[in-house]
């Protein structure tokens, strides 16, 4: 591996590699001294063109409990008509010597763009592009599923996820489809007809539009944020309506499986895509999705980063 | 007292190995064995002789973008291709909406002399889409303008195209429709469809562009005007097409070269070097068109050339312009889709991009056969020879060819141009 650039340019075995990984080195976040020296020396970069708080300091916090220098830059709008292009802002940070990228762009395919032109020679993360992948979301969540679900298994064989949202623009949603079934889950995607995208009949998902047929036979529900303008856009009458479809409340929750968890890849939308109960009740794992992304970002720096060196972590 | 040539040892598009002499801007000659003294002699065999090419969608970007091309690039790289008239389109800076403009455009094409670049007059100010142009003042300018166009932009308002259809029959133009619907089209980057379902770039549906060929089809119809498709992508454009020629409409279609080989699969490396409006389509609309191409019911190819400066291509796919170059390698395509895979022979070909462009254009000089007193535009051709596409060789002064690296099958050798040898591979 070099870059780290869509789910589907990851083995099983890849895959599998990094959540281990990332369970190793969880330990150290829990254990008392919570830093490693292993990419001491090495300099990473999170370019972010988008505003993520999220995304940007947990890469930061992964990167610096490895040691590594962090850069942050933030370039609003890299587009060639408002400023300074994606060439011009990759093969200066080539000339100031970055051993990595992590880039969050508005543009689908950005981080493929980085990684395929000559401009940079570092290794390429992509945290987020535009509404095609967010692959260390994907790694981190069904690292979270796997720890609450999978019993010891190695894999997600036989555990059904339902994702609920806004398909058609979400790139946390590409990265699951792709990373839970290749791990075995079984996907369903829950949205109106106008959130999901045509062409998803070919996905190796099944489709719902309807919340309650699915939610009582589901594992994990993981909802994703619907963004206030989509509705300007017409993609569903109000607000109202969705969260009465496609809303996360009590009524459903109760209506969950025993072991069933709550997922959702912040920020949230309190009231809106999940009720205030639902985010904060047991089944909710959602805080520890962001303690986990920091172990998972931590695997992906390593193994991107750190080649044949050994992860000698006290055990 | 101009060079005499005498194209030897070549075959016709009807199969039969001829000799072609020129001399004084015509066709002076055709048999087999004709004496070569006094001639300067371009080896022909194993090559077809055709009637020299006819574009009637060509980008030419003078004025406004002359860093991309200019009318002198871009007729370069029209004889390199086999062309011997091309079409320039109106959305130049300033567009071309005025008599003024098309008569520069007019006039810088007859000053490079390798080419007849006949300008396409713009059907709204400023392709706006909202108040109609000079139509008369181009009509009747040196330009002599035969087509109008607001290709990049839909005509989308139904009464203007209804009055713009109907208005220009004063002149016996013909309107080039760019259809594309554009509320359905906001924003989009790509074919809607399995591709742009995994990639996450916005999709460009296919009925964008077939309700508005069905609806301008109608149109046309109604008013008795002339009416041509710019650059049909999709199967479902072919069909609706096929209809009104069954009905005995007056519609005619163009297609691209690039839309005859190469589908939206391309979009998933995000190099903007495959990104173009109308976007590529699927294997099955590939198929369909070519099919279309076969049997007449799209009429012509033309190649929507579009050269791009680099750092308009070097970038993110949703930022990047749309368009690829198309005149130096649009002959080798279709010959490598249309005549090697045996779907028509050469006969069909030089109606597709000779005869009746030119005639669709009123190009009056142009689309004539070999044959003795006919202006002498020629192409000449060696159909089995291949060569590889290299961005860095081309004539434009763009290098956004998505054809890069392609070994392509069909030569252009020759080039002559009212007599005059514009183009001579190796020269």
């Amino acid at each position: 591996m070099r870059h780290l650039l869509s789910i589907s340019d990851l083995t099983k075995v890849e895959a599998l590699s990094i959540l281990n990984t990332a369970e190793t080195l969880s330990r150290v976040s829990d254990g008392p001294m919570k830093k490693l020296p292993t990419l001491r020396g090495r300099t990473i970069v999170n370019l972010f063109a988008e505003d993520s708080t999220r995304t940007r300091i947990s890469f930061e916090a992964a990167a610096k409990r490895l040691s590594a220098d962090v850069i942050n830059f933030s370039a609003k709008g890299s587009s060639v008509s408002k400023g300074e292009s994606l060439k011009d802002t990759a093969q200066t940070l080539q000339a100031m010597g970055a051993d990595a990228v992590i880039i969050r762009h508005s543009a689908s395919g950005a981080a493929q763009t980085l990684a395929d032109n000559q401009w940079m020679s570092g290794s390429v993360i992509n945290a987020g592009d535009g509404t095609h992948e967010h692959p260390s979301q994907a790694l981190l969540d069904a690292f979270t599923i796997r720890k609450h679900l999978a019993h010891g298994n190695d894999d997600l064989t036989g555990l059904r996820v339902a994702i609920v949202g806004d398909i058609l623009h979400s790139r946390v949603a590409r990265s699951n489809v792709l990373l839970l079934t290749m791990l075995g889950a079984h996907v369903t995607l829950v949205a109106p007809p106008t959130l999901l995208p045509v062409g998803v009949e070919s996905w190796p998902v099944t489709i719902s539009y309807n919340f309650d047929d699915v939610i009582e036979s589901v594992d994990a529900v993981m909802m994703l944020r619907i963004q206030l303008e989509r509705m300007s856009e017409m993609f569903f009458p109000n607000a109202r309506e969705y969260s009465r479809y496609f809303g996360l409340n009590k009524d459903r929750l109760v209506k969950m499986k025993q072991s069933a968890i709550v997922m959702h890849p912040g920020p949230m939308n309190r009231g809106l895509e999940i009720t205030a109960d639902s985010a904060d009740s047991a089944r909710s794992v959602i805080l520890e999705q962001v303690t986990n992304g920091v172990s998972v970002r931590m695997a992906i720096l390593y193994l991107l980063l750190a080649g044949s060196q050994e992860l000698e972590i006290a055990q | 007292m101009t060079t005499k040539y005498l194209i030897q040892g070549g075959v016709l598009a009807n199969g039969t190995q001829s000799d072609v002499a020129i001399s004084e801007g015509v066709i002076s000659h055709v048999g087999s064995n004709l004496d070569s003294s006094g001639y300067t002699v371009i080896d022909a065999r194993g090559s077809i002789v055709l009637p020299g090419l006819v574009d009637l969608h060509t980008h030419l970007r003078e004025p406004g973008k002359e860093d991309a091309e200019t009318v002198l690039t871009g007729s370069q790289a029209a004889a390199k291709g086999g062309f011997v008239a091309i079409s320039a389109m109106a959305n130049t800076t300033p567009v071309a909406d005025t008599a003024g403009v098309v008569e520069q455009v007019f006039r810088l094409g007859q000053e490079a002399g390798l080419v007849d670049v006949f300008p396409i007059g713009a059907v709204t100010q400023g392709l706006s889409g909202e108040n109609l142009s000079d139509i008369g003042a181009m009509a009747d300018s040196a330009a002599k303008v035969r087509i109008f166009s607001d290709d990049g932009n839909c005509v989308a308002d139904p009464l203007v195209m209804r009055r713009a259809l109907e208005y220009v029959k004063k002149f016996d133009a013909v309107i080039a429709q760019h259809a594309q619907e554009p509320r359905l089209t906001h924003g989009s980057q790509m074919n809607e469809g399995f591709v742009s379902s995994q990639i996450g770039l916005k999709g460009w549906p296919a009925i964008a562009e077939e309700a508005i060929i069905a609806r301008d089809i109608l149109l046309a119809d109604h008013v008795k005007a002339r009416l041509h498709i710019c650059h049909v992508t999709t199967a479902g454009g072919v069909e609706i097409i096929r209809w009104a020629k069954s009905r005995g409409m007056s519609v005619t279609a163009e297609v691209t070269p690039h839309h005859l080989l190469l589908t939206d699969e391309l979009a998933r490396s995000y190099n903007p070097i495959y990104k173009v409006n109308p976007p590529l389509r699927t294997e099955q609309d590939v198929i369909s068109l070519r099919e279309a191409l076969a049997d007449g019911t799209i009429d012509i190819v033309a190649t929507d050339h579009a050269p791009h400066a680099s750092e308009t291509k070097e970038c993110e796919w949703q930022e990047a312009s749309f368009g690829m170059l198309g005149l130096e390698t649009a002959l080798s395509i279709v010959n490598l889709t249309m005549i090697q895979s045996g779907l028509t022979d050469w006969p069909t070909i030089v109606k597709r991009m000779s005869t009746t462009p030119a005639a669709i254009g009123r190009y009056v000089e142009h689309g004539k056969d070999i044959a003795v007193g006919n202006p002498a535009h020629v192409t000449v051709m060696n159909p089995t020879a291949t060569y590889r596409v290299d961005r860095d060789l081309v004539a434009s002064k763009s290098r956004n060819t998505p054809f890069h690296g392609m070994e392509l099958p069909g030569v252009v050798g020759a080039t002559f141009y009212n007599g005059a040898l514009t183009y001579r591979a190796g020269a």
